[in-house]
């Protein structure tokens, strides 16, 4: 059985990939807070998570010996505009606060996801090492 | 690597609150400083806010389409525009200033809306300090990947 890194390290490469996009959108949105106009966008994680799960099931009952690269069809976010609760009367839809929350959100959600992906190289550090 | 782009957002985001507060502090400083003409008084100043993005701020297919153009990069201040609002004119004739109907003429500016304006704008240079700052954190967190 090869060694294949992106099997070894999972969805969590990808999780955290997605997370520091997506904390580059929530970034934006916040910006963009007082721009006239402006309509507030986000990725759909869950979305994107089940189509990466798809392939990754898929990769597993293909055959053994085909090779194949999920990383590139499944690797754009798509963008969703979000509904306001409260639209403003310029036409912007961002609700700072809560593009707050969602940022401060991620950046925990990027560290669970670092952390697992730190926990899986420590292992195929040990498992290198072979003491 | 798009953490570093959130720097440069959240930078955009600070250049542009400054400016607004610049523009605050301008009215505010001249909220009083009358003149004896219309044309010679004082008008006030707003900063116009726009989406930094490819193909325009209102283009929505353009920002629809893949992830690579879709991320934005801040907010942009098009430029300065001056109120139009009527000014105020107000019967002073011992001002030295005043026309010889007795009248001078007050700036435009509004010091209540001025003073929401610069709440408003400090709250958002303080989000995007903090969105700078957790864009710093999650940089250094994953230096340190298998370490």
């Amino acid at each position: 059985m090869a060694i294949n890194f992106s099997n070894a390290l999972g969805i969590h490469e990808r999780a955290l990939n997605l997370r520091s996009q997506r904390s580059e959108v929530l970034a934006n949105n916040i910006a963009n807070a007082d721009t006239p106009g402006y309509k507030a966008k986000d990725i759909d994680f869950k979305e994107i998570l089940r189509n990466t799960n798809e392939s990754m099931e898929n990769m597993r009952t293909t055959n053994a010996s085909h090779i194949s690269d999920d990383y590139d069809e499944s690797g754009n976010a798509e963008l969703k505009f979000k509904n306001p609760l409260q639209p403003s009367v310029d036409g912007n839809t961002v609700e700072v606060h809560e593009e707050k929350a969602e940022f401060l959100k991620n950046a925990l959600q990027f560290q669970a996801s670092f952390r697992f992906l730190n926990e899986k190289v420590k292992g195929i550090k040990a498992a290198l090492r072979s003491e | 690597m798009s953490l570093f782009n959130v720097l440069n957002i959240a930078g955009s985001g600070m250049t542009a609150q400054t400016i607004r507060l610049n523009a605050t502090a301008s009215n505010v400083a001249n909220a009083d400083s009358v003149a004896s003409s219309v044309d010679k008084t004082y008008r006030s100043r707003q900063p116009v806010f726009a989406v930094q993005a490819q193909g325009g701020a209102d283009d929505i297919s353009s920002t629809l389409d893949g992830y690579s153009d879709t991320n934005g990069s801040g907010v942009n201040v098009l430029g300065i525009v001056e109120s139009n609002a009527p000014f105020q004119r107000r019967y002073q004739p011992d001002h030295p200033l005043a026309d010889e109907e007795g009248y001078v003429t007050y700036p435009n500016v509004n010091i209540v809306e001025e003073m929401a304006n610069m709440m408003s704008a400090s709250r958002s240079f303080e989000t995007n300090v903090e969105v700078a700052n957790s864009a710093k954190q999650m940089v250094q967190r994953i230096l340190t990947l298998g370490q």
